[in-house]
């Protein structure tokens, strides 16, 4: 599903640079739940990011899904993430413009999908995250969990091969954290790939397989045994 | 190719950031607003010299006479200075190329009568070419001609307010009144824009009212009508040569300014108000152009904003799979939109503003104020261009934002 070669990144600062990620070597497989974990600053961010083609890297290699992603025009990059990711942000990053079911039918609009089949797609992931009954009001009229499952299903909307989570639970208390884990482990039963930065260590256990970023490289990857959000629930 | 889902995603964005969509549409409101007052503004004065200027000038000039203010060549000071028909003859004959028009006048007023009607009316004898100096409107019958001077014919052309004041609904032409107990047939009736004084003047030929009045020769002014392609300041140099000419055919010193005068001042006057209206020619471009930087500015700023603003929504849009051209169709767009609404709103105000207020402006010299549509609507297009550059540079670069730094834009 995903493979890094020797990654590397640095970002100018100043007449210096700074070398972020210095060489990664990682191998996610369809249907694995992994947790990205690190001190801030050990690159998981940036990590993430050039995963989600936020972000370049300047060498190695990355494959996803078969493709190569390297030096994407910005179309082709719009195209590749819209129709193999989906972004759980921290910060939600819905619009708050728009209504949940419009945020959610955001990524469809961009595939080109009618209006009509865009809305009852957009409905069925509301659904599924159990916001149907919210589905016209806007993200300020939503409490932190509610507008973090409206974010989950956006990023499912489309249907993506990945799903790209940054610190999905940074912005929620402790028990909505734990629903929010609840439903990111119900997605990752039905076969999703998952791959989540945090640095929360009982967040990271419910994950299948922790990698410890440190200063840029993978210090430890282990696959573990998961821990069931639902009891905690 | 209409593309609806973008045009609503357009719409959305104006309709739920309201604020912002009339902030940014009143600064174009306002500009096109104030370049269409001020346009108008501009004209009306333009306007108002225009009229003037034709009223008052019929590319003609009237020589008059006085008494001498110096002696010379042996004559007293004082002396009474009269032209004659060979005046007028010499001046034309002088300047064959500048003058079109010339004629002498003599001028008295006269009681007539139609049958019980009557009045005191002022009576001009004429030369033919007169109808051309004065610009009088033919409206029945005819004008003097050569044949009237030669025969010193008993004819009379009167004003319009004469045949209404003498001849009530009756047709005057045909008829004859009676001067001084004398039978005069009207052969014409005229109009005249000038005003009601000058529709109450009775024209007869020149050489009768000559031998009705002074027996002789003798001309109350000339009247020259100068050719109208001459510039203000060739015309001025010709009544200044034809002054010399009369001077020196009647013995009147050089300097002297009294015994022979003209009816120059008009073309001074004349002169400042061309100046007038070339500085105004020139101004209002200037002011359109001021008033449309001052708009585009407006609009620079208000998108540069706007990008700003949105720059965070972009990122989401992008992380989402919005391409870059998405971006900037939709930002371009909504400015468009915005701008071609509101600029054409301001064109509205502007030209009622201009319609409502117009008629009081008169007493400040602004006659008729109205703009030429078509510059407006360029001007509005200039600024929906404008707006849409000023768009674009941001959109453009929002665009290219990796969407990872936009998002980090909290």
């Amino acid at each position: 599903m995903l493979e890094i070669t020797n990654l590397h990144k640095s970002y100018p600062i100043g007449d210096s640079s700074l070398h972020v990620l210095k060489g990664i070597n990682l191998s996610v497989k369809e249907g694995e739940m992994v947790a990205i974990m690190g001190s801030s600053g050990s690159g998981k961010s940036t990590l993430l990011n050039i995963i989600g083609m936020l972000d370049e890297a300047d060498s190695g290699s990355y494959i996803l899904d078969g493709l190569p992603i390297k030096n994407l025009t910005e179309k082709k990059a719009a195209l590749y993430r819209n129709k193999f990711l989906g972004f759980i942000f921290q910060s939600f990053n819905l619009i708050n413009y728009k209504s949940a079911l419009e945020n959610v039918a955001l990524p469809l609009y961009y595939q080109g999908m009618n209006r009509k089949e865009r809305q009852e797609k957009a409905m069925f992931h509301l659904e599924k995250v159990g916001l149907a009954d919210w589905a016209t009001h806007l993200p300020k009229e939503l409490s932190g969990g509610q507008n973090q499952r409206v974010a989950i299903a956006r990023a499912l909307a489309a249907n993506p091969k990945l799903l790209l989570a940054d610190e999905p639970t940074g912005a929620v208390d402790s028990k909505t954290s734990y629903e929010i884990m609840d439903f990111i482990q119900q997605l990752n039963d039905e076969g999703k790939t998952i791959l989540m930065v945090t640095h929360e260590d009982d967040i990271a256990h419910m994950c299948k397989r922790i990698v410890n970023l440190k200063d840029g490289v993978i210090l430890e990857d282990a696959v573990i045994e998961q821990v069931r959000a639902k009891q905690h629930v | 190719m209409f593309d609806l889902d973008l045009w609503r995603e357009i719409f959305q964005s104006i309709n739920k950031n309201r604020t912002r969509a009339i902030l940014s549409g009143f600064t174009v409101v306002f500009a096109i607003m104030l370049f269409t007052i001020l346009f108008g503004i501009a004209n009306g004065l333009d306007n108002n010299f225009q009229k003037r200027f034709i009223q008052r000038s019929e590319n003609a000039i009237t020589f008059y006479t006085g008494t001498t203010s110096k002696p010379y060549k042996g004559y007293q000071i004082g002396r009474q200075i009269f032209y004659y028909n060979d005046d007028a003859r010499y001046i034309k004959k002088e300047f064959p190329n500048d003058i079109q028009y010339i004629s002498g006048t003599l001028r008295r007023n006269y009681n007539i009568s139609y049958k019980e009607k009557k009045g005191e009316y002022s009576v001009m004898g004429i030369d033919p070419d007169y109808q051309f100096l004065q610009k009088a409107k033919i409206l029945k019958g005819r004008f003097i001609n050569d044949r009237d001077i030669l025969n010193r014919s008993k004819y009379i052309i009167i004003g319009r307010l004469v045949e209404s004041d003498l001849f009530g609904k009756e047709s005057a032409l045909g008829k004859y009144v009676n001067l001084e107990g004398v039978a005069y047939r009207v052969v014409g009736v005229y109009s005249d824009d000038g005003g009601d004084s000058q529709e109450r003047i009775i024209y007869a030929p020149l050489t009768t009212i000559q031998k009705l009045y002074t027996g002789d020769n003798k001309l109350g002014t000339i009247m020259v009508g100068y050719k109208p392609d001459l510039s203000v300041d060739q015309t001025i140099a010709l009544v200044n040569r034809i002054k010399s000419k009369l001077k020196n055919k009647n013995s009147v010193a050089p300097d002297d300014q009294r015994a022979i005068r003209a009816s120059d001042r008009i073309l001074t006057e004349k002169k400042r108000q061309d100046n007038f209206s070339l500085s105004l020619r020139i101004l209002i471009p200037i002011i359109g152009f001021g008033t449309l930087i001052a708009g585009i500015l407006g609009i620079s700023n208000i998108m540069i904003f706007i990008v700003k603003e949105r720059t965070k929504e972009i990122g989401i849009r992008k992380a989402l799979g919005a391409t870059p051209r998405s971006i900037v169709s939709i930002i371009l767009l909504e400015t468009i939109l915005i701008t071609t609404i509101t600029g054409y709103l301001g064109l509205v105000i502007g030209v009622s503003i201009l319609k409502g207020i117009g008629p009081s402006l008169e007493r400040y010299f602004i006659l008729d104020p109205g703009v030429n549509i078509s510059i407006v609507f360029t001007a509005t297009i200039v600024l929906i261009i404008a707006g849409g550059i000023a768009g674009f540079i941001p959109a453009k670069r929002a665009s290219k934002i990796k969407p990872i730094v936009a998002l980090r834009n909290d």
